[in-house]
């Protein structure tokens, strides 16, 4: 198992040196010096010398790279231009919230879906069935942002049950929790809908294989089979998928948190672009993508918990 | 004297399929006395494999039964409800199965599985250890602690297969039922379990209905021995007796064709001329007329019924004699 | 079959957009803004007076244009890669994965967002983005196909027989590969539209005043608590079209696979 993660982990950060190379890289292959880039080409000269000083961007690229991974590795991302704060000071501010939203709609769909997807398969053709296939295709498809909007649109402005803008007050709990109900269905919606169907069709799988035959002619409790036995089977794939979901998350999370006007890495990320804040630009997108990363490798580690086959797999 | 575990009246099992019923065990009859090893051998669609989900009554939706008794130790297994027949299961009748391969969970340890098995009683999780640690040692598992930590996909076919020979006798009950538990395993596998399956049997005293296509097997292994053929039992008596005297032209055919059995070196393997019938649609009087070559008129018209007294048989030629039929019919 | 119906409207409308819309998208007319749907403006107008239904119409050229491009872009150069990957060395292979790999580590919007801090926003910043994203997607699935059927015995049988690698990938891998590769890009095609609609929807793609229903969607956002109905009629298309060619792609799978499957027995 150790070995395992290990490898695993290994990759993973070999991976993640390579995309955050790559965002370095961009700011080089755009056509113009970089200050002008990043101040914009109405600069003046000063401020673009003072910045090429500052940032180092006169020097030779294999050193640029060099004191960027230097800085990486003593998690100074650069500072805002604008405020003059630390980027990693600002990017870790706004990400508990892009976070919580994320998490809450990943633990919604969830908790929704396993067990819709657990009796759609036990009672085949069933309304419930039908319903969730119905579901399941709809709500996927349809881009989540467009969800969003007509959840604003309905169920903050026109009806007002819940909050249309904001993350709530902080240290209210509750508040923020109704804050964060909207956001999280448009993003996990169509999540729902997907997992009940992944873990459908994989019960149906799992309950035809021998070993719950065995189960079963040893006098084993439905209900233990059902869910000891062939659930725990039946999850996995929806584990991977998962995993590899988190990215979609993260960009639905960017909307949710403009159209509803919330804090997050997603509001901060679209304000920078339109401001051209470079570094912010730059420490945001690191970030969210070592999350990202390192959430496929959970959900690599846990799928291999779960299934003990996997472990010793050598390829894939 | 103790009622035989096992008595089967008269079992008629169909399935419903989209050309119409079809007819999957007809007239079924067998007796598994008590302690006793009991061979079921026949080829594939014979209808072992119904008759064993009949008895465990795990059957497929669409199995309707028609007819028939199945006693166990004297009370009626179709009359019983659903949860009477799960208590039974894994508790008084149990099963090893086909394939080691598929057979055991795969994301579960043994040792959770061997545990689980014992679910009835109030065993605590120690002396379920406990336990699981005997029976692997009893089924010649070497270092029993550590495996019960490891996966199935770790061990080999013939262990596993002992694993779940271990697990369905733990709960020591009266009638293991084994579906061809050897068919999956190389030879010397083979004998090495069936060995080690007669050891068990003698110290539990449980009795074992033993289903296998090979004949050696059988011989090796069972007390009596049936013989099934498309859904209907053809003969059935002691193993020594069938073998060395079989009396229904299916099970003469059987024999010849073991491999085993070739004595001169030839070309061509042995075959039953023919294929299975059509059971939706019966064909009247013997269902093996087809391809036997020595039916008479009879056959043609009036199923034949077992008769004969320890070893009986289910033919008319065997017990047509010209005082019985008519004489002016000659054998065709 | 819904998918169908849903699939040939979609495209009819949007091919003859220029047609069928009653008034000029770009048209304004402030003295009706932000009119509820009537006889004269189906959708309803916008907050400058033009008809929505005229826009929604040509928002569709743009989003299927878009769709078009990037898919059949990305298609065949993840054909090429994923080829090179299933079948060639596996130094290049491992190279290729990682490269993969990495590109798909990023959070998709996220890195059109930072594409677009660079170069500014463009429709072609968009296409392009999509394009590089989408190229992994289709490489991997060619990958993944080449190399189980590399293994195959009829496969060993050619090369024994001297074939070269481009026959063999062109008269064997490539006719085993073409079915699940259509299937995918079908159901790719909500997948970008939703990116480009996205995009335009945070003001990264389509400039104004040209309709793409991303922008559409905004205009209706900004002015939401004046009239629901750009809004609605903006998500309108959005719906359809993600829904119809997701049934479209689900009864192509359905049609496909089996066949698929017997041509493997």
């Amino acid at each position: 198992m150790l070995s395992f993660v290990v490898r695993r982990g290994f990759t993973s950060l070999v991976i993640l040196l390579l995309a955050v190379s790559l965002l370095f890289g961009m700011i080089h292959m755009v056509p113009g010096d970089p200050a002008s880039v990043i101040l914009g080409p109405k600069a003046s000269p000063e401020i673009k010398a003072e910045l090429n000083q500052r940032m180092g961007l006169d020097k030779p690229i294999l050193v640029q790279l060099g004191s960027f991974y230097k800085n990486l590795a003593r998690g100074d991302l650069g500072v805002d231009p604008f405020s003059d704060r630390k980027v990693s000071d600002i990017v870790f501010e706004q990400l508990p919230y892009t976070l919580a939203l994320v998490l809450a709609a990943i633990g919604g769909a969830t908790l929704l879906g396993i067990p819709l997807g657990c009796f759609s398969a036990i009672r085949r053709g069933s309304l419930l069935d039908r319903f969730t296939a119905l579901m399941s295709v709809g709500f996927i498809a349809i881009p989540s942002f467009v969800i969003a909007l007509y959840l604003l649109l309905w169920l903050a402005v026109k009806w007002r049950w819940f909050p249309a803008m904001g993350a709530g007050e902080p240290g209210d709990y509750v508040d923020q929790a109704r804050h964060l109900v909207l956001p999280a269905i448009a993003l996990g919606l169509g999540w729902v809908g997907y997992i009940a169907r992944l873990v459908r069709a994989s019960m149906l799988e799992v309950m035809e294989e021998n070993h719950i035959r065995t189960a079963r002619a040893f006098g084993l409790p439905e209900r233990t089979i059902i869910v000891h036995y062939a659930l725990r089977i039946a999850i996995l794939p929806t584990v991977t998928i998962l995993g590899l979901g988190i990215g979609s998350m993260l960009s639905g999370a960017l909307f949710a948190e403009i159209v509803f006007s919330r804090p997050g890495i997603g509001k901060l990320l679209h304000e920078a672009v339109i401001t051209r804040n470079y570094p912010v630009v730059m420490g945001s997108v690191l970030v969210t993508t070592a999350f990202f990363v390192l959430s496929t490798l959970l959900s690599d580690i846990l799928n291999a918990t779960l299934d003990p086959r996997q472990r010793d797999r050598r390829n894939h | 004297m103790n009622p035989p575990v096992l008595d089967i009246h008269n079992l008629s099992v169909d399935y419903q399929t989209e050309l119409g019923p079809l007819h999957a065990l007809r007239d079924v009859s067998l007796l598994v006395p008590e302690g006793k090893i009991i061979g079921i051998v026949g080829e594939s669609g014979c209808g072992k494999s119904t008759l064993i989900s009949t008895i465990i009554r795990l059957l497929a939706a669409n199995a309707r039964i028609v007819d028939g008794k199945i006693l166990f130790k004297g009370d009626d297994l179709l009359g019983m409800g659903v949860d009477q027949m799960r208590a039974l299961r894994g508790d008084e009748i149990s099963m090893v199965f086909q394939d080691p391969m598929t057979s055991l969970n795969p994301v579960l340890p043994i040792g959770r599985q061997m545990s689980d098995v014992q679910h009835r009683g109030k065993a605590s999780a120690a002396e379920r250890k406990t336990r699981s640690v005997m029976m692997l040692e009893r089924v010649g598992i070497p270092d029993p602690e550590t495996q019960l930590t490891r996966y199935p996909h770790h061990l080999s076919g013939g262990m596993r297969q002992r694993v779940a020979i271990a697990m369905a006798l733990m709960t020591e009950p009266s009638l293991l039922i084994a579906d061809e538990p050897t068919t999956a395993l190389d030879a010397t596998l083979e004998v090495q379990i069936i060995h080690r399956l007669e050891q068990l049997q003698r110290d539990f005293g449980c009795s074992i209905l033993f289903i296998s296509h090979h004949l050696g097997v059988i011989a090796e292994l069972c007390h009596e021995v049936v013989v099934m053929y498309a859904g209907e039992v053809v003969e059935c008596g002691p193993t020594r007796e069938v073998f060395l005297n079989p009396r229904h032209p299916y099970t003469r055919k059987l024999l010849e064709c073991d491999p085993a059995r070739i004595a001169a070196r030839t070309k061509d393997l042995p075959v039953i001329e023919g294929g299975l019938p059509d059971l939706v649609k019966l064909p009247e009087g013997c269902i093996f007329r087809d391809r036997c070559d020595q039916s008479v008129a009879r056959c043609a018209t009036e199923r034949p019924r077992l008769s004969g007294a320890g070893h009986t048989v289910a033919c008319h030629a065997v017990v047509c004699h010209p005082v019985v039929c008519n004489l002016a019919e000659h054998p065709e | 079959m819904t998918g169908f119906v849903l699939v040939s409207v979609i495209l009819f409308v949007t091919v003859f957009a220029a047609w069928l819309a009653p008034f000029d998208p770009l048209e304004i007319n402030v003295h009706n803004r932000l009119s509820s749907p009537s006889a004269e403006h189906w959708l309803g107008t916008d907050q400058l007076g033009r008809d929505i239904f005229s826009r929604v119409l040509f928002g569709g050229q743009i989003a299927l244009k878009v769709a078009l491009v990037a898919i059949s872009v990305s298609m065949s150069i993840g054909l090429v890669l994923g080829m090179m990957a299933g079948f060639g060395p596996r130094w290049l292979d491992r190279i290729l994965v990682i490269s993969f790999d990495t590109v798909r580590s990023f959070p998709t919007i996220m890195f059109a967002l930072a594409v677009v801090a660079l170069t500014g926003p463009s429709l072609n910043t968009v296409i392009g983005v999509i394009i590089i994203t989408s190229i992994p997607v289709y490489a991997r699935v060619v990958r993944t196909q080449t190399r189980s059927l590399r293994e195959r015995d009829f496969i060993l049988a050619e090369r024994a027989m001297g074939a070269s690698t481009a026959r063999i990938l062109r008269d064997h891998i490539l006719p085993n590969i073409a079915a699940p590769l259509f299937i995918l890009a079908s159901m790719d095609v909500p997948a970008v539209v939703g990116m480009e609609a996205g995009l335009s929807f945070l003001g990264l793609g389509v400039s104004a005043p040209t309709p793409s229903w991303g922008t559409i969607l905004n205009d209706g956002y900004s002015y939401l608590r004046n009239s629901p109905w750009p809004l609605i009629a903006g998500g309108l298309p959005l719906i359809a079209v993600t829904l119809g060619f997701t049934f479209f792609g689900e009864s192509l799978r359905d049609i496909l696979d089996p066949k698929m499957r017997k041509k493997d027995q």
